[in-house]
């Protein structure tokens, strides 16, 4: 009797606590996974919901949740995307700034860099995100041009689609330097970080990173509180030890 | 169409074009030992050959990416033989399309070899003819719809390669940025104006090549034994 009341109980309380606890899916821009692995586990950990999270480019889920794609929260690269798709929600809330981002000029096998790397004759590549499709690429570019380098590095700048692409192209030995989120670098073992080089933030703009809470995460309880979760103290840290800028 | 991508598609089709002839010199002898073989290793040969159709570009980009970075041993032969990195160049992407179409090439013509009776070859060889001289006039007509088929798979699949191209090329103009990845690129940064024409350009070219390969085939249907 006892047995069948203590699973009696165990029964309600799983199902009750079911009932509190929500699932949310989310829409993470491929730069920031892994300062929001550490971000998933503690809310997790704390509020008992549940969230599911997608990694990706931010261009393409722009356009999935244009065309319906069932997010509750998407936090993406740039800022312009989340302000468009902020307009567009008929529960209009504002984007926020979660991050900015940190441009780091990077080379896996030396002790030390600085921007004269940059001007080495025996160079051969240089990888950068593409400027017309990524926030980081864009910031490469802008410091590229404002160091007077734009001639020298004339064909040697290889584009990836994203800054992931730029640091595989580094990491895999096929370019000898790229143009990287810090973000990237810290989330190596200390060992394999190499040596990096952050440019002065007046030399490019600002890499803005938004998040927007999107029509489908009104209502879902785990959205609102991740929502509110991410411009906490204790997210905030998280954010800051990643590698990132504090808005 | 503006010039960047002009550029752009003139390059896809030199690509193209290299990648096709290299195979057929490649995989001629490849699919005629895979059609004539009894070793017991062919099914590891063909199933060799069959992967590029399953792996996921990506997959093959990321592999070439490791094994011809200038570090390793391929991408450091080449580069004190060519002075030049086999990533991020054309040659590159010669070598990564090779092996991206090489199914296109050999399957086709492996069919075809083998629907050629051993009968033809023996009495050309019992005329006196040598197995090159058999091969080729023997052979080879027999094979001809096969041969087609195979050229013009080759070039056209060549031709929409994505996955391994933005992986191992880099996107530099001239160089590594084929038609496919100046579409990419159109569409990511909303200017689908530019994307239409040039996904026109690619489209009209794959669909008369493919055109040219049924009409060929059922004009010229060929009967063997």
């Amino acid at each position: 009797m006892y047995r069948l009341a203590l699973a009696f109980c165990q029964f309600f309380c799983v199902a009750t606590s079911a009932a509190w606890a929500e699932t949310a899916h989310v829409a993470v821009a491929a730069n920031f996974r892994p300062a929001m692995e550490t971000l998933e586990v503690a809310f997790e950990r704390e509020s008992g919901h549940d969230l599911q999270v997608s990694y990706g480019a931010t261009g393409q889920f722009f356009a999935q949740i244009q065309h319906g794609a069932p997010y509750a929260v998407f936090l993406a690269a740039d800022a312009e995307r989340p302000h468009l798709l902020a307009e567009m929600q008929t529960n209009r809330i504002e984007a926020r700034t979660y991050a900015i981002g940190q441009l780091a000029l990077w080379s896996p096998h030396t002790e030390a860099l600085a921007a004269d790397a940059l001007r080495g004759s025996g160079l051969r590549f240089v990888a950068v995100a593409n400027a017309e499709l990524a926030p980081y690429g864009a910031a490469a570019e802008a410091v590229i041009a404002a160091l007077e380098l734009e001639e020298a590095l004339a064909g040697k700048l290889v584009r990836g689609s994203n800054v992931a692409q730029a640091f595989v192209f580094v990491q895999t030995g096929n370019a000898e330097l790229g143009f990287v989120a810090l973000s990237q670098i810290l989330s190596l073992p200390e060992g394999k970080r190499g040596a990096y080089w952050l440019p002065p933030p007046e030399l490019y703009p600002t890499i803005r990173q938004d998040a927007v809470l999107l029509d489908h995460g009104h209502g879902n309880e785990a959205a609102v509180a991740f929502f509110q979760f991410l411009f906490s103290d204790q997210a905030r840290s998280i954010i800051e030890n990643a590698g990132y800028e504090l808005p | 169409m503006s010039a960047p991508d002009f550029a752009a598609l003139i390059l896809t089709l030199k690509l193209a074009l290299t990648a096709t002839a290299i195979l057929l010199l490649v995989g001629t002898p490849l699919a005629w030992w895979l059609a004539r073989t009894r070793a017991r290793l062919k099914p590891v040969a063909e199933a060799i050959v069959a992967l590029p159709l399953v792996l996921p570009p990506t997959v093959l980009g990321f592999y070439l990416l490791i094994l011809l970075n200038p570090q390793s041993a391929i991408g450091s032969f080449w580069l004190s033989v060519t002075g030049e990195t086999l990533t991020f160049s054309f040659s590159g992407l010669v070598l990564a399309s090779v092996l991206y179409s090489l199914p296109f090439m050999v399957q086709p013509l492996q069919s075809a070899f083998e629907t050629i009776a051993r009968k033809p070859m023996e009495l050309a060889a019992s005329l006196g003819a040598s197995p090159w001289d058999a091969f080729v006039s023997v052979a080879v007509p027999a094979s001809a719809r096969g041969f087609v088929t195979a050229i013009v798979l080759t070039f056209a699949h060549t031709l929409g390669e994505f996955g391994i191209v933005l992986m191992v090329g880099g996107n530099i103009p001239d160089r590594t940025r084929v038609i496919s990845i100046a579409v990419y690129e159109n569409v990511e940064r909303l200017d689908y104006a530019q994307a239409h024409s040039l996904s026109l350009v690619l489209l009209a070219l794959s669909f008369s090549v493919l055109l040219f390969v049924y009409i060929f085939n059922r004009r010229f249907p060929v009967h063997v034994g």
